[in-house]
C-alpha cells in the first residue's frame, strides 16, 4: 500500500484473496446496482443493498441505529469483526457504508482497494452462493455526527466562509450544464453548486485500476484545488456516497481530521426554496 | 467460477463518454455501461454471446442518454 495517513483502512485484492474467509473477518458487497452481487461475489462475501439496508426507508435519513445492529448481526459481525467493504464504481457505495459504519463507532472497517472491478479484472474467484452467517451480538454506539453536516451547519458555513466546501460531482454537475448524473434521473429542481465550493470530482482520486491514488498524488490534487485543510471541510455530491469516497480519501488516506460528509448534498440544497446557487465554473 | 474476457472499451454515445466493460462468468456475458464522469453505471445487460450483451447494453444506453437534458 502506500504511504497514506491511515493505511490500515485499505486492504488488496490479494489480502482479501489470502484472509477474506479467515475468523474475525466479515466480506461485504455494496454495489450500486444491487444485482451485480447475484453474478458472482468474493466467495464467502454477504451483499447488502445500498437502497433498502443502508438508510432509513421511510424518512431520508441514513439507516436507523437499530437496523444497523441487526443488519449486522445477521451479517454475523460483531463488534470486533474485521469488515471488509468493496462494490462496483469504485467503491462508492462500499464508501458509504464505510462511512455509516463510522457513525455507529465500528472500529475495524476497511476497504478493498479497486473494489469489484479489480477483483473481476484480476479473473479471482467468484461465487453465486449466499452464505448464511451464524448470527451475531452487536451494539452499536453514536451516532458519531461529527463526520457528518446537516443542512443547518452548511447554510451557516456558506454564510460565515468558515469551512471548505468540496463538490465532488462531474464538472457537468457542478456548473449546472446537467442536473444528474448522463443517464440517471434528474432528482433536483436546479443545477449548479453551493457558493464557494470547489469543484474536486470524486474519480480523480483512483487510478485507471480502479486504486487509490498514491498519498503525493491525492494531496497534489487537494492543493491544486485550493483546499489547505486549515479549515474544516464539507464534502457533498448528490445523495452522499460519492462524497463518502472523497471523505474517506480526505480523512483516511490523507489524515485531515475536521472533514465531515453532507449526505443531503444537492439533492437536498438543489431543491431548497431561496437558497443561494452558483452556476458556471 | 471467474470472470473470463473482460475487455473495457470507451467510445462516445449520443455526444457522451461512455465505457463498456464486458466480461463472462460461467456461460453468461455480461455488459455494463458507465458514463465515465461521474461513473455511474447507465445500463447492464446479460447475453449469451459477448455481441448480445454489449448490443443491449449499449442500445439502452444511447437511449438514456439522449433523454439527458442539457442546460447551456
Amino acid at each position: 500500500m502506500a504511504n497514506y495517513a491511515h493505511n490500515e483502512v485499505l486492504v488488496s485484492t490479494e489480502w482479501v484473496s489470502q484472509h477474506g474467509a479467515d475468523a474475525g473477518v466479515r466480506v461485504v458487497e455494496v454495489d450500486v446496482n444491487t444485482a451485480s452481487y447475484a453474478e458472482g461475489h468474493v466467495p464467502g462475501a454477504v451483499g447488502w443493498a445500498w437502497d433498502s439496508q443502508l438508510c432509513d426507508t421511510v424518512r431520508r435519513d441514513i439507516v436507523p441505529k437499530d437496523a444497523f445492529e441487526k443488519l449486522m448481526a445477521d451479517s454475523g459481525i460483531s463488534n470486533d469483526t474485521t469488515v471488509v467493504l468493496y462494490g462496483d464504481n469504485n467503491n462508492w457505495f462500499a464508501a458509504w457504508a464505510f462511512w455509516q459504519m463510522k457513525v455507529y463507532g465500528h472500529a475495524d472497517a476497511r476497504l478493498m482497494d479497486g473494489g469489484r472491478v479489480k477483483w473481476l479484472a484480476e479473473g479471482r474467484e467468484l461465487s453465486t452462493d449466499t452464505p448464511s452467517p451464524a448470527p451475531a451480538s452487536y451494539k452499536a454506539s453514536g451516532p458519531d455526527n461529527s463526520i457528518r453536516s446537516f443542512l443547518p451547519q452548511v447554510s451557516a458555513a456558506v454564510e460565515s466562509g468558515s469551512v471548505e466546501l468540496v463538490d465532488v460531482r462531474s464538472p457537468e454537475e457542478f456548473t449546472g450544464e446537467i442536473l444528474s448524473p448522463p443517464g440517471l434521473p434528474e432528482t433536483c429542481q436546479r443545477g449548479g453548486h453551493i457558493p464557494g465550493a470547489s469543484n474536486i470530482p470524486w474519480v480523480k482520486a483512483c487510478a485507471a485500476d480502479g486504486t487509490f491514488k498514491s498519498a503525493d498524488a491525492l494531496r497534489a490534487i487537494y492543493r491544486d484545488a485550493g483546499i489547505s485543510g486549515t479549515k474544516p471541510i464539507i464534502a457533498y455530491c448528490r445523495i452522499g456516497e460519492r462524497s463518502s469516497h472523497s471523505w474517506f480519501v480526505l480523512k483516511y488516506l490523507l489524515g485531515l481530521d475536521n472533514v465531515t460528509n453532507y449526505d443531503g448534498s444537492w439533492t437536498e440544497w438543489g431543491n431548497l426554496v431561496g437558497a443561494p446557487v452558483s452556476r458556471g465554473a | 467460477m471467474k470472470a473470463e474476457h473482460f475487455t473495457v472499451r470507451q467510445f462516445e454515445l449520443s455526444g457522451w463518454p461512455v465505457r463498456i466493460t464486458s466480461y463472462r462468468i460461467g456461460t453468461t456475458w455480461h455488459a455494463k455501461a458507465d458514463n465515465v464522469s461521474p461513473g455511474a453505471t447507465i445500463a447492464t445487460a446479460t447475453g449469451e454471446t459477448h455481441w448480445e450483451a454489449v448490443a443491449d447494453a449499449t442500445e439502452k444506453a444511447r437511449k438514456r442518454l439522449a433523454a439527458t437534458r442539457r442546460f447551456r
